[in-house]
């Protein structure tokens, strides 16, 4: 394996800087590891011909004396909910096959800018809708740990992507998760950053007051310094912060060398219980917190009475908004249209939106469409937007009392791909401890904790901070991820197995 | 009983009270669209825009776009809201009314719900005869307007019977204000009389505000109009229609009278009224039932989650309040005293919705005795031919340009007539027109003094009785001349040469 | 607590407000779906009291203005890009059977 896939984007970044790699062969070793191995995880929809061109873009202009940004040449990942002008976005359902968007998402228009080279889009669940990235009209992606098993979802493409080397940095999105729970599974990091705080335009919407664009790595830094790429205000997104961030980058670079643990008041939430969670991802969580507190941490036990109500509140808002979202859908401006001999306008769309989703789409628009229907609206959607307010709340309480809410990323390994399909509310639990954060707007980022003793299989820890305390959360993973790699000897990717030639 | 019988107005009102309800739809002429940055159709920099011209992504739902609101649209509603006496909201927001139809580019409106930007006002209507009738309004909300949908391949463009329909998103996404009034009481036998009256006050509100074209042709200005009947001494309100597609003040005014008449003629019958919308139909006066209300128009509202709230400062309401034009009624008052019309010749201005247009015209420099008599004589007279309105065929500033040649002696009344019919037809500037066709006055003494002793050589006593005091028998001989000159001459100066021969 | 019964006729109308053609099939296996979720998301209006105030955007924003100033549009080519059918510079839909809203 080339060792330049192995090197973290920061470290890639450096070495392209200093002129001992080219762009072109930087993107050029991604693009054999993903011939190499994509074949077997599935991670990529699409992989771009464009991407050694703007590789050699970036050559150019650094051989010129122009001044790049730090991770200029790096390769991306894209996950297909963002819209491209150079590649096809699906949101992994057959409704958008082959759709080619005029206009760039924001993110990607920040990431070209930025000089990073989009390799390709990655797979995830149909729009979104998933933890397993099962329900992709194109077929699964595998986890690069065990390719039986799922790599997460929504975002399970940029997870695995990430952790299989066929890209050092993936962009996601998480409306519930779909950033952190992929990351939990694949040994990965994903942060989800304050609700406003990166642009959604470009992003196709499933639940516009929840989705959020997150940077997707192997460390800690990565992310952050993709999150620097960005992040701030978008005048395209009226729900995008127009507040003046400090670097992300910067904030994980000192929590790796500095001494932010000392003091450190970290939450831990008495309503979510040991029992419900797999034992291995029990004792890597209370390990990594024993660990803090051993650098001088302090683990303080908190109450947040209304998280249990997040999952029904979450599987009201979400299917309410996405029922809205998706009616875009329509086969008349975009997208698949089935003919019907004979038919009106209405059985088209009806005949297209049939073929067109998948069953767990289909599922949560009539879910959506039966939550927002008149007579259900209040009992529904409204009691659920209250349960909102009731979780802020608890977060507002807690973060009095906390610098920062730790909980174990989700509540078991990997699972079997195919385990929980036809489960919709087992699926629907997976989520537990990553919906909150979504449903506060707060940030959340997900780091590898270690492996479950029963399964081998890779552990996350979230840490949760208050809204617009981004930089806290890349001080506090930067800090937490250096003292466990120091445990480990080596990253956690370490011991994963190798893929593609090897076997 | 036939689907069509009507019973007769009077009768009509004898058994029934009519309950009017109005639903006016106000495009505003912002530089953009409600939520977008594409440039708006009805602004007057784009009219006639080719199809899918004016589109940003949000506009047709593309994946990913986004809603962002316009601010100026914001101020103009808050300043519709004023003039309406409206409350404006402290704070309001902007939900989605989910149906799928296909002008729709995400198959949803945003629009607003329950928390309208303004609520609780009302508008001072002046009926025909001078008095005012206070119409109560519930709400102005803000919203986008739908794209443009034409039915292709049917025997009357119409959507039935039509094997295709074409869309164009130009319009889609243009900031729409609607105005919604409470039910309104006691207009009795003046009910269609104030339907028209009430879209002409709504009309000169946003024209007196600069916000709109208010061209009712174009789609500008929209009236859903609401009837039902109760049986006199009954509390209970009757079951209603909204009839839609009235585009102009007199079709509102026709289309009121034409359901009073149906719905009293099925009630009396014993029938009941099916509510329902029904569109009016211009060509054959009468309206027709369209989509009978379901639980189809389940429409899911939600507060809009991609927009956040309006919330206006005090400061901006009030700096908004002390910007609004004078009311339509003071405005009134002002015009007719600066006019020194008669109080039958200025409600007559009034009744035929003409005073912007009168305004207009004398803003540019025309009489207003000459400007009123334009408006309200031969332009009326051509817009009642054509089924238009006047305002649509022509602008106040060419009227007062051709009224300008008619004061310089250039033409005649009737020449200007021919001229006026040649700038509606679109045959250029008045000038172009009278070189075009040859219509200057004959204003050449030369030519005039002889066709003059012609027409004396015909009729030898003439000049005799004018010497002896006859000066009317010089009337044969101007109408001689007039015939000889095909009418392009000045029939006061033939006149005065032919008086001025008698004298000799 | 059981706010409503999923009955087969209630899919079906849903499946009609949210235009998807749904199979006998597909109506039978969401009945039995949707009875499910909705029985464990119904809890929500347990917890909730009428002084909660709803919550629509977790961090609260207002007055976020565009200026009325002309920005980006498509041209005829992009809007028309992804058409499935489309004729003079319009999208092309079959016969419509209802009317506007
Ligand atoms: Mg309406
Ligand atoms: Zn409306």
């Amino acid at each position: 394996m080339s060792e330049i896939i192995r090197l973290s984007a920061a470290d890639l970044a450096a070495k392209l800087a200093a002129g001992e790699v080219s762009s072109m062969e930087a993107t050029q070793a991604h693009l054999d590891r993903i011939a190499a191995v994509d074949g077997d995880v599935h991670a990529f929809l699409h992989v771009s011909d464009t991407a050694l061109q703007a590789a050699a873009d970036i050559d150019r202009r650094r051989a010129a004396g122009e001044s790049l940004g730090e991770l200029a040449g790096v390769p991306l990942a894209v996950k297909d909910v963002l819209v491209t002008t150079d590649m096809p976005s699906t949101s992994g359902s057959k409704i958008l096959e082959g759709y080619m968007s005029p206009y760039d998402a924001t993110v990607v228009a920040r990431s070209r800018a930025a000089g990073l080279i989009p390799l390709g889009k990655t797979n995830m669940d149909e729009f979104a809708m998933g933890s397993s990235t099962e329900h992709s009209a194109y077929g699964p992606t595998r986890n690069p740990w065990d390719l039986d098993r799922i790599p997460g979802g929504s975002g399970g493409g940029s997870a695995a992507a990430v952790a299989a080397f066929e890209a050092p940095l993936a962009l996601g999105s998480d409306t519930g998760g779909s950033i952190r729970q992929p990351a939990h599974v694949t040994g990965t990091v994903g942060m989800k950053p304050t609700y406003g705080g990166v642009s959604r335009y470009g992003a196709i919407a499933l639940a516009s007051s929840l989705d959020q664009v997150g940077p997707v790595s192997r460390t800690v830094l990565d992310s952050a310094l993709l999150h620097d790429v960005i992040g701030g205000h978008d005048p395209n997104d009226a729900t995008s912060l127009t507040d003046r961030w400090p670097s992300f980058a910067a904030a994980a670079r000192e929590g790796a060398s500095g001494q932010v643990l000392k003091g450190l008041k970290v939450g831990v939430i008495r309503e979510l219980p040991d029992s419900g969670f797999q034992a291995g991802v029990s004792a890597s969580f209370r390990a990594a917190l024993a660990t803090m507190e051993a650098q001088g941490a302090e683990i303080v036990e908190i109450s947040a009475p209304h998280f249990e109500y997040g999952v029904a509140a979450y599987y009201l808002i979400l299917p309410a908004e996405a029922s809205s979202n998706l009616a875009k859908f329509d086969s008349v401006r975009f997208g698949l249209r089935v003919d019907v001999p004979g038919g009106t306008v209405e059985d088209v769309m009806a005949a297209t939106r049939d073929a067109g989703f998948g069953d767990e789409v289909k599922r949560r628009v009539i879910l959506g469409t039966y939550a927002l229907s008149a007579g259900y609206y209040d009992a529904y959607y409204g009691s659920a937007q209250k349960v909102r307010t009731l979780i802020q709340r608890d977060f507002d309480t807690a973060f009095a009392q906390v610098d920062v809410i730790a909980t174990p990323s989700a509540p078991t390994t990997a699972f079997r791909l195919g385990e929980k399909i036809d489960d919709p509310l087992q699926m629907y639990l997976n989520d537990v401890t990553t919906i909150p954060v979504n449903l506060a707007g707060v940030p959340g980022i997900s780091i590898p904790s270690g492996l479950a003793a029963e399964d081998g299989l890779p552990v996350g820890i979230q840490f949760i901070a208050p809204a617009r305390e981004d930089a806290r959360l890349y001080r506090v993973g930067a800090a937490v991820e250096a003292l466990l790699l120091d445990e480990w000897g080596e990253p956690l990717l370490a011991k994963a197995p190798v893929l593609g030639g090897a076997r | 009983m036939a689907a069509n019988a009507l019973m007769d107005f009077d009768k009509a009102l004898e058994l029934y009270e009519p309950v009017l309800g109005f639903e006016v739809h106000v495009e505003l002429n912002t530089e953009t669209k409600m939520f977008s940055g594409a440039g708006n159709p009805a602004h007057e920099k784009n009219h006639g825009a080719a199809p899918n011209t004016l589109v940003a992504p949000v506009d047709m739902g593309l994946p990913g776009s986004l809603p962002v609101v316009n601010e100026t649209a914001v101020r103009y509603s808050i300043s519709l809201g004023l003039a309406l006496g409206c409350s404006i909201a402290p704070s309001s927001r902007f939900a989605r009314k989910n149906y799928f139809y296909p002008d729709l580019g995400k198959n949803y409106q945003i629009s607003q719900y329950d928390e309208p930007i303004a609520f609780e006002g009302h508008v001072e209507i002046e009926l025909e005869d001078g008095t005012v009738f206070d119409v109560p309004i519930e709400r102005a909300h803000m919203e986008e307007d739908a794209g443009k949908l034409t039915h292709m391949g049917g025997a009357t463009g119409r959507i039935q019977g039509a094997e295709y329909s074409l869309v164009d998103y130009n319009r889609a996404g243009v900031p729409l204000v609607e105005i919604v009034t409470k039910p309104i009481f006691g207009a009795e036998e003046r009910a269609p009389e104030l339907a028209a009256a009430y879209v002409r006050a709504i009309r000169d509100i946003v024209i007196g505000l600069g916000i709109s074209e208010a061209r009712m042709e174009r789609g500008n200005l929209r009236c859903d109009a609401n009837v039902s009947l109760r049986p006199r001494g009954q509390e209970k309100l009757g079951t209603r229609t909204e009839t839609k597609n009235v585009n102009s003040m007199r079709s509102v005014e026709r289309a009121v009278r034409y359901e009073i008449q149906r719905q009293a003629a099925i009630l009396a019958a014993g029938g009941t009224i099916t509510q329902e919308t029904r569109h009016w139909h211009e060509d054959t006066g009468r309206t027709s039932p369209g989509r009978p209300k379901s639980d189809a128009d389940d429409y899911r509202y939600f507060p809009e989650p991609d927009l956040l709230p309006v919330a206006p400062s005090v400061e901006l309401i009030e700096q908004l309040r002390s910007a609004l034009p004078e009311p339509p009624a003071a405005r009134r008052r002002r015009l007719k005293a600066d006019w020194g019309f008669a109080d039958i010749d200025f409600q007559g201005v009034v009744n035929a919705g003409l005073l912007s247009e009168v305004e207009a015209t004398v803003a540019a420099g025309a009489s207003p005795a000459s400007a009123r008599k334009w408006w309200m004589s031969e332009i009326s007279r051509l817009a009642n031919a054509q089924g238009v309105e006047p305002s649509s065929l022509i602008a106040p500033a060419s009227v007062a340009e051709l009224q300008k040649l008619v004061e310089a002696g250039t033409l005649t009344d009737k020449l200007a007539r021919q001229v006026l019919e040649g700038m509606i037809a679109g045959e250029g500037t008045p000038q172009q027109i009278v070189d075009a066709r040859g219509l200057a006055v004959v204003s050449d003494d030369g030519a005039l003094i002889a066709a003059i002793d012609e027409a004396l050589a015909a009729q030898p006593d003439v000049l005799e009785k004018i010497r002896d005091g006859k000066v009317q028998a010089a009337g044969a001989v101007i109408g001689a001349v007039m015939k000889a000159m095909r009418g392009q001459a000045d029939a006061a100066r033939v006149r005065e040469l032919v008086l001025e021969r008698a004298a000799q | 607590m059981r706010v409503s019964e999923i009955t087969p006729e209630l899919v079906r109308h849903l499946g009609m407000l949210a235009r998807i053609r749904l199979s006998d099939e597909e109506v039978d296996r969401l009945t039995g779906q949707l009875s499910v979720i909705v029985d464990n998301i119904a809890k929500v209006s347990e917890v909730v009291t009428p002084d909660v105030a709803a919550t629509s955007h977790p961090i609260p924003l207002q007055n976020v203005f565009r200026a009325d100033e002309v920005g980006t549009m498509l041209t005829v080519e992009q809007v028309l890009q992804n058409a499935p059918d489309a004729a003079d510079s319009r999208f092309k839909v079959t016969a419509i059977l209802g009317e506007e809203q």
